[in-house]
């Protein structure tokens, strides 16, 4: 298993504890599609950021590729984010004050990659992603469907085992959230590579090959998708 | 923390990129330093503008002058006036070994001095060979007055630079030259260029020194004389010479030796030391206003820094998500604002020298002004470009160590 999760605990305490993961037992494979679904405030993002190693959690036992992650030093976190996990977010998270390209070199930037080769890589990923033309421009400069493929560039380029997606097309319109998942599915496909997607539409989900319901901080259902029939609009499309 | 071309690209992006503020905060650092420096420099230059004033003169110098006694003594009323005389200058030399120059002066003021059409006013000076000890003479022309001048009465005349230059308009040197001063013809001998204003009996650039005896004969004078300079050896406080001088006069004169406004007793080392302590105060009152300028300037920096960070939370939030460590983050922030200062820091070094080198042009620039140096040395501006960087890192600690408080999650949070 590369993700292995077993009763895992997550409380935030501002004033009031607030229990918000209750016991979470999720294992997912490598090159999966999975997508997690539920209702607003169950836990969704939590979850994610746990499994990105944005965040900790309190009991239970989190492993990647059997290294079990806790207590980890906070430059080996940003290690283990750096080389194994891309990220992808609603808002897309790009720097307003760097071109897309500068955007996309900026992981590679952390690893000590040198000034030219990174420029050379960040430029291959974002000809793959269609965006060779847009290099230049700053985030400001460019419609969301870009930006997010810009993020997907910044995701991908340090080659990672684990990509994670939170609500990847909330921003978008239906036709680009479609393209933003097309994409994904391809890069899951073609390059094998494991993909968690958090979201709500059911249209998004639909594209995924495993949806995991969440429900008050515990796994509830896992829909095995792989004929895309989840949709009741049919599969491959994502209606807003 | 990785030095790389975008390393330096990150941090004046964003220095530019919020640019009043950049330069409003700068401003405070910038002037910090600019005056610290200018008032370093100001200060020294002042210093020895005064101590100009001084130059020449010995510093453990004493001169004693005469005055009227103000205690009675041996049934002698108060305010008697009295005179010093020659046997007071051996006398003084007899009994204290610890003097290595005791020389009388005789003086007489407001004299007419005459070359051709030529007159200006002039203090006629009479003195021995060894004054030259006391008052150390800046000969430009000629010689100073020497023993076998005294001996032999010879009419000859050192002359002070204000009497050279309306005497001689025309320049060159006037050695040979016959000058009349008062009722008498003098030959030049030399030409004294001291200016410093401290001057025993008058200004040395509006006297004409002749040989004591001389003086003494034409404004017949007969055994009194005007004042009495002594000179300490080396390592000799005057301070500590005064009572037994006091003593010796006042017994050979008949007054009481505790009546110490008998005798008029100046005592260079005093006023030196009076000149240091000034100086001392200043400096310090300098030190402590531009270094104070300069902290509120770093505070400011620290301030604004900390206004930036919380603004670019959710930046720093990413780039920890995507693989910064918390030590890159501290790097970056230290680094933004050590290059403030510094850029601030040296914008103020280069004004302050740039202004301090006008100043001291101006200030040299004058005719016949003695060279004075207003520029902070080469030590002192590395040494305060090497406090500023550590002044920078310290204004950026408390900003580096709430960047780095900053959570990857808190990239996610958008508000
Ligand atoms: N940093 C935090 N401090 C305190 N409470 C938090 C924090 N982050 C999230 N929560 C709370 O935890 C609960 C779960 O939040 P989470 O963001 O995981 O929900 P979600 O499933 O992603 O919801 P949504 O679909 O609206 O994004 C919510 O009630 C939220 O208020
Ligand atoms: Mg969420």
């Amino acid at each position: 298993m590369l993700i292995e999760l077993k009763d895992v605990n997550k409380t935030y305490d501002n004033g009031q504890p607030l229990h918000v993961l209750k016991g979470i037992n999720l294992s997912i494979d490598s090159g999966e599609f999975v997508s997690i679904m539920g209702a607003s405030g169950s836990g969704k993002s939590t979850l994610l950021n746990i499994i990105g190693i944005l965040d900790n959690y309190d009991t239970g036992e989190y492993y990647i590729d059997g290294r079990l992650i806790k207590g980890l030093s906070e430059k080996q976190a940003a290690d283990y984010r750096n080389r194994m996990i891309g990220f992808i977010f609603q808002s897309f998270n790009l720097i307003s004050f760097k071109t897309a390209v500068e955007n996309v070199e900026l992981p590679l930037f952390y690893q000590g990659v040198s000034r030219s080769k990174r420029h050379e890589l960040a430029m291959q990923y974002l000809e793959k992603l269609g965006l060779a033309d847009w290099a230049g421009h700053y985030p400001n400069e460019m419609s969301g469907g870009q930006k997010q493929r810009v993020a997907i560039a910044r995701a991908l380029i340090t080659n990672p085992k684990i990509l994670l997606a939170d609500e990847p097309t909330g921003a978008l319109d239906s036709k680009t959230s479609e393209e933003v998942m097309q994409l994904l599915a391809k890069l899951n496909r073609e390059e094998g590579v494991t993909i968690i997607v958090v979201t709500h539409e059911s249209g998004v989900a639909n594209c995924t090959d495993k949806i995991v319901h969440i429900k008050d901080g515990l796994i509830g259902r896992i829909e095995d998708n792989r004929e895309h029939r989840a949709s009741m609009f049919g599969a491959n499309t994502i209606m807003k | 923390m990785r030095f790389d071309l975008d390393t330096y690209r990150e941090i004046a992006d964003s220095l530019v990129r919020n640019k009043s503020r950049s330069l409003l905060t700068g401003f405070g650092v910038f002037w910090g330093v600019f005056m610290l420096l200018f008032l370093l420099g100001g200060g020294q230059g002042l210093r020895q503008l005064m101590s100009n004033n001084f130059a020449g003169f010995a510093t453990n110098t004493a001169v004693i002058a005469p005055s009227q006694t103000t205690k009675p003594w041996k049934g002698m009323k108060e305010g008697r006036r009295w005179s010093l005389t020659y046997t007071d200058v051996e006398r003084l030399k007899r009994m204290i070994p610890e003097l290595e120059t005791v020389t009388p002066m005789v003086s007489n003021w407001g004299q007419e001095a005459v070359n051709g059409a030529n007159t200006v006013n002039a203090n006629i000076k009479g003195v021995y060979a060894d004054y030259s000890k006391v008052e150390e003479p800046l000969i430009r022309y000629g010689r100073y007055i020497n023993e076998a001048d005294v001996a032999q009465e010879r009419k000859v005349c050192v002359i002070g630079k204000r009497i050279y230059t309306s005497l001689f308009p025309s320049g060159g040197d006037p050695c040979g030259t016959m000058i009349k001063v008062g009722p008498v013809y003098y030959q030049v001998i030399g030409v004294d260029f001291n200016s410093g204003n401290m001057s025993i009996n008058g200004n040395a650039d509006e006297a004409v020194v002749v040989p004591l005896p001389v003086a003494q004969k034409i404004y017949h004078r007969g055994n009194t004389i005007d004042l009495l300079c002594t000179c300490g050896r080396s390592g000799v406080k005057m301070s500590s010479l005064e009572d037994r001088m006091r003593h010796i006069i006042a017994r050979e004169h008949g007054f009481d030796p505790t009546d110490r406004d008998a005798t008029f007793f100046l005592n260079t080392e005093q006023i030196f030391a009076i000149m240091d302590n000034l100086f001392t105060g200043l400096s310090f009152l300098i030190w402590l206003v531009g270094l104070g300028t300069i902290l509120a300037g770093i505070i400011g920096v620290s301030n604004i820094m900390m206004v930036t960070v919380k603004e670019r939370t959710t930046e720093i939030g990413i780039r920890r998500a995507i693989g910064a460590t918390p030590s890159n983050i501290l790097g970056q922030i230290i680094m933004e604002s050590i290059s403030l200062t510094m850029a601030a820091g040296s914008f103020g070094i280069v004004f302050a020298v740039l202004l301090l080198s006008l100043l001291g042009s101006i200030v040299n620039g004058r005719p016949d002004a003695v060279p004075v140096d207003f520029q902070v040395s080469f030590w002192t501006a590395v040494v305060s470009a090497l406090l500023l960087s550590i002044l920078g890192v310290i204004a950026g600690l408390a900003p580096a160590s709430r960047a780095m408080a900053i959570k990857p999650v808190d990239a996610m949070r958008d508000e």
